[in-house]
């Protein structure tokens, strides 16, 4: 569509809000394990995770919108994760990615928590070991739409 | 050169003019999850405590719980950027234990190079990228990550995984190279040196980045033996130990290659050693490349350890059987110990593991090579800038899978 002076656009705001928010969800700088790896994966020229809008990863839980817990939470970390949690400001949303850090993997043993659900909540899951850098794209595609369609913690969200 | 090393006292004593201050468990660049107790005197570091343990996973005690096969699974997660050489190793060690290392198959090791050497190269592809975010070169992140997942492609197509293939098994590999990975394989081996050459154009010169890394954690040889260093930051101080070439295994000795060492011992030399040993790398993976062009098997030729072949098992009463002991018991392993190491990309990794004669491991013991590099940032942190504290982490390669374990 050619753009000229004097053109104008009718929008709801809800949306146009909604479709801002969702395009600069900025993940918190938090690498744990192997799923880090990949969650640095996607920032690079493959994969590009620009195109969404979430390439500003943050380094202070306090400008960050999304925590990507990505690997295996140990009991030393988790309060530490939690912590982290609770000082990003809201909104805010959570991707668990790898099977560490939905339910403890393969890991069932002493060190591990099963899952970081048991202490944050979690918007998505993303399954495999670790999972593939598109795995997380379409992780962050599904918070987009979570907050498009006026879901938990979006602007304006309906619930 | 004195042994008799003196470690500085383990308590942060805090003075009138200085301030304690913690760095990580959450940081940017702390490569992971690493917290470091800094005790300050404005901006310089006075005393810094490496604070570990924030990624200890048990995985050597899940380990005992599991067959011997399984136990590589857990195992390659360790050390999360040379998934294959932790599996090497593990390998390595068992089958000393089991005592089968002479029958194992040519083609088997001369892959194993091969995994390792791509292994080593994608690591340093991580290290390098990171290091350079660090200091603030944000696109040698974007060329170290491309050559790395040229490399994880072709993990993928042998192991199914682009991070954890599980690909070297105890008793050889898990399966022939797929059909047209070694043309793959040639693209890469020609593309590689000038992309390495490209990652030394964007560095090596830089002034911004000599500046950042010259006299930076230098450490002299007495102390990287004092503080245990091994791998690339040994040989940047001037001491030429390299696992491959001191204990050679899977045939080392019968490739050509050169160990390279610097004498400044200083981030810059570390940088440099590691990025000629990527070209190391290269020839060795050219020579592996060429031994692989006579088909062989790629298993160890014992029913009593490996699977037998999956067509001879709808023909033969044996092989079904042995089938079904491996799969639902697993293999018994001769009571003993051993310590088996290998050069991984951050130096001596070893594992000592003691079999009591069952099926599973009695007691895996890891010798992960950054847990003792780390440890001489204690050693060469006082006296520095907080900033250049990131780059004295990033220039000993730390991967905290391994660390905390």
């Amino acid at each position: 569509m050619a753009v000229s002076p004097g053109h104008f656009m009718l929008a709801r705001l809800d949306d146009v809000a909604r479709w801002a928010q969702s395009s600069s969800v900025w993940p918190l700088t938090m690498g744990l394990a192997c799923c880090a790896i990949e969650m640095m994966t996607v920032t690079s020229s493959e994969y590009d995770i620009a195109r969404l809008g979430s390439e500003v990863f943050r380094s202070s839980p306090r400008q960050a919108d999304l925590m990507i817990v990505s690997g295996r939470v140990a009991q030393k970390m988790g309060p530490v994760v939690k912590r982290l949690y609770d000082q990003m400001a809201d909104p805010k949303w959570v991707i668990s990615m790898g099977a560490c850090a939905s339910s403890g993997g393969i890991f069932d043993n002493y060190a591990v928590i099963q899952g970081v659900d048991t202490i944050i909540p979690v918007d998505v899951y993303v399954p495999g070991c670790p999972p593939t850098p598109d795995g997380l794209l379409y992780a962050v595609n599904l918070i987009q739409q979570q907050i498009r369609a006026g879901g938990r913690g979006g602007i304006l969200a309906r619930a | 050169m004195t042994l008799s090393a003196t470690p500085p006292p383990d308590v942060i004593s805090q003075t009138e003019n200085t301030m304690v201050l913690s760095m990580g468990p959450q940081h940017p660049s702390t490569h992971g999850v690493l917290q470091i107790v800094l005790e300050i005197d404005s901006e310089n570091v006075v005393k810094a405590d490496p604070e570990i343990g924030y990624l200890h996973t048990g995985i050597e005690k899940s380990a005992e719980g599991l067959f011997w096969t399984q136990a590589q699974t857990v195992i390659e997660r360790m050390d999360y950027l040379a998934p294959s050489s932790n599996a090497l190793c593990y390998a390595l060690a068992v089958e000393r234990l089991l005592g089968i290392t002479d029958r194992i198959p040519q083609r088997a090791q001369t892959i194993r190079v091969l995994t390792a050497e791509l292994t080593r190269i994608a690591s340093h592809c991580v290290w390098l990228g990171t290091h350079g975010i660090d200091l603030g070169a944000i696109s040698v992140f974007f060329y170290c990550f491309d050559l790395r997942e040229n490399i994880l492609d072709l993990q993928e197509a042998t192991g199914g995984a682009r991070m954890h293939p599980n690909y070297v098994r105890v008793g050889g590999l898990n399966g022939d190279l797929p059909e047209g990975l070694l043309a793959r394989l040639d693209a890469l081996i020609e593309k590689i040196p000038g992309r390495l050459r490209e990652l030394r154009g964007l560095l090596q010169a830089n002034p911004i980045f000599q500046d950042r890394t010259i006299d930076i954690g230098t450490l002299s040889p007495e102390e990287a033996v004092q503080w245990n260093v091994t791998g690339p930051s040994l040989r940047a101080s001037g001491i030429a130990y390299d696992v491959r070439k001191a204990f050679p295994y899977c045939g080392y000795e019968t490739y050509d290659f050169d160990v390279p060492t610097r004498t400044e011992g200083d981030a810059y030399a570390r940088f440099l050693v590691r990025l000629d040993e990527m070209d190391q790398s290269i020839r060795l993976i050219e020579q592996a490349r060429r031994r692989l062009d006579t088909p062989g098997p790629v298993m160890i030729d014992d029913p009593k350890v490996a699977l037998p072949p999956k067509e001879t098992i709808a023909l033969s009463m044996e092989a079904l059987i042995h089938h079904f002991k491996l799969i639902s018991e697993g293999f018994r392993v001769p009571p003993g110990d051993v310590y088996h190491s290998v050069e991984s990309p951050r130096g001596e990794l070893g594992y000592y593991i003691v079999s009591n004669g069952e099926n599973k491991p009695y007691r895996i013991r890891t010798r992960p090579p950054s847990l003792y590099n780390l440890q001489a940032l204690k050693g060469i942190a006082p006296g520095n800038l907080i900033a250049d504290l990131v780059v004295m982490i990033g220039s000993l390669d730390p991967v905290f899978g391994e660390v905390d374990r």
